[in-house]
């Protein structure tokens, strides 16, 4: 598996449709933050998105065309990293599906078999040291369902956490179910969508916190937007901007 | 538009006292079940030994089946096979005609729920009494069980005490659990010693000794197999399983995924009717094997796997969709999870196909499955079946029937400029200059939350700045 992954020279970085367009600092930061550690990273220009949201809508086709142009940008035999478990799981658990008797099969096997989440890379193969120069502060945790289900690794971004000495995680109830967005979900069951949002935003608010770090810019997006809404949010933020800024990196 | 089950949801949704109801239940029994499994790796090796076994199973469904009608007619139970609920009924009918009986009363039975066999009954002037105490309360008030083990989880006991009081006006108002209890234990106990038939459904089938296995906690499953004259027992054709040797461990995880008991109260063994100098038991005890729809979900190698299940409702307990709803916005027999790949295999796509959408894939319900049904990867599967283009290349009823142009359209828009990244990228960008000229009006995803915040500059654009972009 993954774990006997040795720290590599040069890894590649799928930075995610949402990361693109929303959140592209988290994306940056999380370059800075392997590359402080010693790593190249290449960054494919023409990488678009995984074709998760077709993937889940039924349309297999769709999805198949698009994860097709992806598969084909990372041909070297290093690792790809992903900041996000729902993007990283699509790649890694559904790719091997998707592709299951087509031409390319072998090829798209050979980039689910190199993918790895972010947090996952940073602790477990980068065994990253972080040495926290930030002010004291609180932060809840949200951890995405494909993250601690698909992935496996919501552990990672708890240890993470951990080692920033000024950080004290506050946990919160019903922690580990999911925020209601679901991608397409959200807009199919908006009523549903909503109700799960309005209680994960109660429980994290119930938390006292400064903050709200996630590895999923999905999650993020669902529960800042709701908390916004609401009036009076909460600052949220991708695991991988908050990482860079409490361990020295500028804003760039 | 807005589907009838959307608006069953939002009409469920604002019902503040049962979502209370659901939502402090479910978080019991998720704790209670978490205490029963202390030892993590014991509970995964048991969760593979009970997909094993079920798998196994459904791998000779037609040897096993085979085989466990033929000891169960030698052990004296007489097998009846009903390809539709229509025929199941007409077979309960036919034997309670047989014995001129006018009333049956009943243990707890999902797959008389599927047959609509209270409502056959009653439609001919039958009396068909529910005997769990949770069946005994929803029928008091003419529902639906909104859970498949515990049908009246929705009330809380304060509105039970009101029903009782409405329903037996004679007798004082309570809302001591056990007044209540002891209130139906009364009445059942005088319609356990007169009902000419009793009716159960079944945990397990062992084939290779001709068993019937039912668990239940109150003992009113023992009564209805036992007192009356004629015990009838349906279920569905899954149920089976090869050995003796493969109840145990089913029933361990079983009865601790369910409800967090390491057993429950009651666990019958029926092998045979009352044999001669026996002082009790029926004399005639007879098995429905209901396929329903089943042998099309068996046909298909993916979905089969949806017949492992031993219906303990976990998938139901931590589902976070399940809990806000409740059970009956599924508008089906089961809900949930399990519900929600079961249902529209049942009865078609074009019929409740909107349930496969009605969860995000979070993956609660197969961490917690005790026989690791991939539940997101079967929705997964039925969402494609809903609306590929291929429908005859798979025996999913009511394939393709939920394809429409429209949606079509969009996904073929979206994979094209997913796969031309120059003008893709093009687009990315100018959003986010444009980005003051997009609709902050979204509908629903902006009636609870702030539209989508467009970054300044793609991350695209901020890596070229960077040289970080190359092949």
């Amino acid at each position: 598996m993954n774990m006997t992954q040795q720290k590599p020279d040069t890894l590649y970085f799928f930075g995610t449709c949402l990361i693109d367009l929303m959140y592209p600092q988290a994306g940056v930061s999380a370059i800075q933050l392997i590359q402080r550690a010693g790593v190249n990273v290449i960054f494919p220009p023409a990488q678009t998105c995984c074709g998760q949201p077709a993937w889940n809508s039924g349309y297999r086709d769709e999805a198949r065309a698009v994860a097709r142009a992806q598969i084909a940008l990372f041909p070297k035999p290093i690792p790809i990293v992903i900041p996000s478990g729902s993007c990283a799981g699509m790649m890694k658990a559904h790719y091997p599906e998707l592709f299951k008797g087509e031409a390319d099969e072998a090829q798209a096997l050979d980039v689910a078999g190199r993918v790895f989440e972010l947090t996952e890379f940073l602790v477990d193969v980068l065994q990253i040291e972080l040495q926290d120069l930030g002010a004291p502060i609180k932060v809840a945790v949200h951890t995405s369902c494909s993250a601690r289900r698909e992935m496996g690794v919501a552990d990672k971004i708890e240890s993470l956490l951990g080692q920033l000495s000024n950080v004290e995680r506050v946990e919160h109830a019903r922690k580990p179910e999911c925020c209601g967005f679901g991608g397409t979900f959200a807009v199919k069951e908006p009523e549903i969508s909503a109700a799960m949002v309005l209680d994960k935003t109660t429980h994290i608010r119930n938390a006292g916190v400064d903050r709200l770090v996630s590895q999923d810019g999905g999650c993020l997006m669902n529960i800042s937007g709701a908390m916004e809404k609401q009036g009076n949010a909460i600052p949220s933020q991708h695991i991988a901007e908050f990482l860079w800024e409490r361990t020295g990196g500028n804003a760039s | 538009m807005t589907s009838e089950f959307r608006l069953t949801v939002r009409e469920n949704l604002a019902k503040a006292e049962v979502r209370a109801n659901f939502y402090r239940a479910m978080d019991g029994l998720m704790t209670r079940r978490l205490d029963q499994f202390p030892d993590k790796v014991e509970l995964e090796r048991l969760r593979t030994q009970s997909m094993a076994i079920r798998a196994n199973a459904l791998s000779k469904l037609p040897e096993l089946l085979e085989q466990l009608e033929a000891n169960l007619t030698r052990n004296g139970i007489q097998v009846h096979w009903a390809e539709t609920t229509d025929q199941a009924n007409q077979i309960v009918l036919g034997i309670m005609q047989q014995h001129n009986a006018q009333s049956i009363i009943k243990g707890k039975s999902m797959v008389s729920e599927e047959m609509g066999l209270n409502h056959f009954l009653e439609a001919l002037g039958i009396e068909a009494l529910e005997s769990d105490l949770g069946e005994f309360i929803i029928q008091l008030d003419h529902e639906a069980p909104s859970h498949i083990i515990m049908p009246a989880i929705h009330k809380n006991r304060v509105q039970i005490a009101k029903l009782f009081h409405e329903k037996f006006p004679d007798i004082p108002y309570t809302e001591d659990v056990d007044e209540l209890t002891q209130l139906a234990r009364r009445i059942l106990r005088d319609k356990f010693y007169a009902a000419p038939v009793g009716l159960s459904g079944v945990n397990f089938m062992v084939a290779e000794t001709g068993t019937l296995c039912l668990v239940e906690n109150e003992g009113n499953g023992r009564m209805s197999t036992t007192a009356p004259p004629v015990h009838i027992a349906v279920t569905g054709i899954e149920k089976v399983v090869e050995s003796l040797s493969d109840v145990p461990p089913l029933l361990s995880i079983l009865t601790r995924s369910a409800t967090g008991q390491p057993i429950t109260t009651y666990v019958n063994m029926i092998s045979s009717p009352r044999k001669p100098g026996e002082k009790d038991g029926p004399e005639e005890v007879h098995l429905v094997l209901l396929d329903n729809g089943r042998s099309n979900i068996y046909s298909d190698p993916e979905l089969l796997a949806t017949l492992r299940c031993i219906r303990c409702g976990a998938c139901i307990n931590h589902c976070p969709v399940y809990v806000r709803i409740g059970g009956h916005s599924y508008g089906t027999v089961y809900p949930g999870p399990i519900g929600s790949i079961l249902e529209p295999q049942k009865a078609g796509l074009d019929v409740h196909g909107e349930l496969t959408q009605a969860s995000t894939l979070c993956g609660a319900c197969s961490e917690v499955c005790p026989v690791r049904i991939p539940i997101p990867s079967i929705l997964n599967r039925l969402r494609y079946d809903g609306v590929r283009k291929d429908a005859a290349n798979t025996n999913t009823v009511g394939s393709g029937k939920r394809r429409t142009l429209s949606e079509a359209a969009t996904w073929k828009t979206w994979a094209w400029a997913a796969t031309h990244p120059a003008l893709y990228h093009t687009g990315s960008k100018l959003a986010t200059r444009f980005k003051g000229m997009l609709p902050t009006n979204l509908g629903a995803w902006t009636s609870v939350r702030t539209a989508p915040k467009l970054a300044e500059s793609t991350l695209h654009e901020r890596l070229k700045a960077l040289g970080v972009d190359h092949e």
